[in-house]
């Protein structure tokens, strides 16, 4: 009985009291939106470079901006996150005119740029060479190919993997309070100083993480199994 | 007959040589002409293959010349896909698209690059099939067909582009001993029709029956270019008898 009474008035201690949960709220609306829109920066320009990069491979032009991607993947992947935020909001946009949100969102949607296009990369290269092979000797072009041949059987190995990278996007950009975005580790970690009670809000949005990358695997593994029932008939 | 024809193709001192230092093609002088069909043997490494993939630059040479109906393929300005368009490969894993139907696999070039309906195609591709006996395939996967059958159907796929020559790289030696008679029987129909056809190949009966040349290639040089009579018949080099004595025992 006790303990349901202390976990009663801890939740309401850390939760009603003050509407505490508006911070809850509002960080889960600020994790969602970054993951969110760094997803989408992270597959249209991942996709961009895993296509210069096979463009590349396949046909040896393009070499100068090969090598610059690349490089920028190499730099991207070999150094801590946080850090690159950092850079971003005490470096580049030290104007502090910037939106907090927006700096996050264009920094955790660099850095899965990198990933999400090795991603790509691999799933391409997943791809027999005699599937392009074949398509080129038939004279149609390097696009045509890769959208009517490549693509659609990359996509397959790409899903799952795509998938993986956006829960662990969605975990890493608990790092945002690092450049004063209020996400929703952030709301946690208000809440236990302001209530001197570590165990309630933390364990709260560990639930709450943890909710939403049971449901986006959950996604993947669907969307997987429907590719997979298409492949044969 | 020969000396008033312009050649298909035409090439000069073809040399091939890989990133890693490897001269494959030695100086390769060879002109296939109208009506051609042409077998290609030589030993595992010799650049048999290397040599077809050359011709519609799925390979890049390295030095010589390549002309295809008076065009130097090689030179910057030309478009290698209108090339190509006109450059039938049959390759030896058919590389059929496994997430297309027969008939898909079928239209797809020629629907993007000439633009032709559905409908007209669908005929054509219909018409095709059913010459080869494989009809009622149309709408099946590759992955439900036995080999013989993706590569008689890769086989229409190069001719669903009208191309003035075919190549095929060694297109029965994945293949089922059972299946290799099926698919020799397309080659030898479309050898009938007068298809110029560059065939890099093991299958020694069919080089003799089809075959209005035979080709020999050694460690990257064309060292034999005879008709079947002579090549099989009064051969007087010591390494291809040697090499079509394997065959023969094999
Ligand atoms: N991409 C490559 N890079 C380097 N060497 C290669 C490459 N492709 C082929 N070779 C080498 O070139 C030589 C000729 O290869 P090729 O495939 O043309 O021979 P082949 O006559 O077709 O043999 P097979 O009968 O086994 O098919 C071989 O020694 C092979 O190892
Ligand atoms: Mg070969």
């Amino acid at each position: 009985m006790d303990m349901v009474l202390e976990l009663k008035h801890a939740l309401y201690l850390n939760l009603i009291k003050d509407a505490r949960y508006l911070y809850i709220l509002n960080g889960l609306k600020n994790t969602l939106v970054i993951t969110f829109f760094a997803v989408l920066i992270g597959i249209f320009f991942g996709f961009l470079i895993a296509l210069i990069r096979n463009f590349c491979d396949n046909t040896g032009k393009l070499k100068l901006l090969n090598r610059l991607a690349k490089f920028f993947v190499v730099i991207i992947r070999g150094t801590p996150i946080v850090v690159q935020l950092m850079i971003l909001f005490f470096c580049v946009f030290s104007s502090r005119s910037a939106n907090n949100i927006l700096i996050a969102i264009i920094g955790f949607g660099i850095n899965s740029t990198a990933y999400v296009s090795e991603i790509f990369r691999a799933g391409l290269n997943s791809v027999d060479r005699g599937q392009i092979e074949a398509g080129r000797s038939l004279g149609l072009n390097y696009f045509s190919c890769m959208r009517y041949i490549i693509l659609p059987q990359a996509f397959k190995n790409i899903l799952p993997a795509l998938c993986n990278e956006f829960v662990s996007l969605l975990k890493e950009t608990s790092v945002a309070g690092y450049v004063a975005v209020q996400d929703l580790t952030k709301a946690g970690d208000i809440i236990k100083s302001r209530t001197y009670d570590a165990w309630t809000p933390l364990i709260l949005i560990a639930l709450i993480y943890l909710i939403l990358t049971y449901c986006l695997t959950c996604l993947a593994n669907f969307l997987e199994r429907r590719l997979k029932r298409h492949e044969r008939k | 007959m020969r000396g008033n024809k312009n050649a298909l193709i035409k090439i000069n001192d073809l040399n091939k040589k890989f990133s890693n230092g490897h001269v494959v093609l030695k100086n390769i002088c060879l002109e296939i002409f109208e009506g051609d069909v042409v077998c290609i043997l030589g030993l595992s490494g010799s650049g048999k293959s290397t040599f077809l993939r050359c011709l519609n630059l799925l390979e890049k040479p390295s030095s010589g010349e390549i002309f295809f109906e008076g065009k130097n393929i090689l030179s910057e300005k030309i478009n290698i896909d209108l090339i190509r368009q006109k450059i039938g490969m049959v390759f030896q894993n058919f590389n059929l698209f496994p997430h297309l139907t027969v008939l898909e696999n079928l239209i797809l070039a020629p629907k993007k690059i000439y633009k032709k309906n559905n409908l007209e195609l669908k005929k054509e591709a219909y018409e095709l099939l059913k010459k080869i006996g494989l009809a009622k395939k149309i709408d099946s996967y590759p992955s439900v067909l036995s080999g013989g059958e993706k590569q008689r159907i890769a086989i229409v796929r190069a001719l669903m582009m009208h191309p003035d020559i075919l190549l095929f790289d060694e297109p029965t030696s994945a293949l089922d001993p059972t299946m290799v008679g099926e698919v020799l029987k397309v080659m030898f129909e479309l050898a009938k029709e007068k298809m110029p056809m560059m065939i890099v190949t093991h299958e020694i009966g069919f080089a003799k029956k089809v075959a209005n040349r035979v080709l020999f290639l050694d460690d990257g040089n064309l060292i034999c270019d005879e008709s079947p009579e002579k090549f099989f018949n009064e051969q007087e080099n010591i390494k291809i008898k040697r090499f079509l004595n394997c065959m023969t025992y094999k």
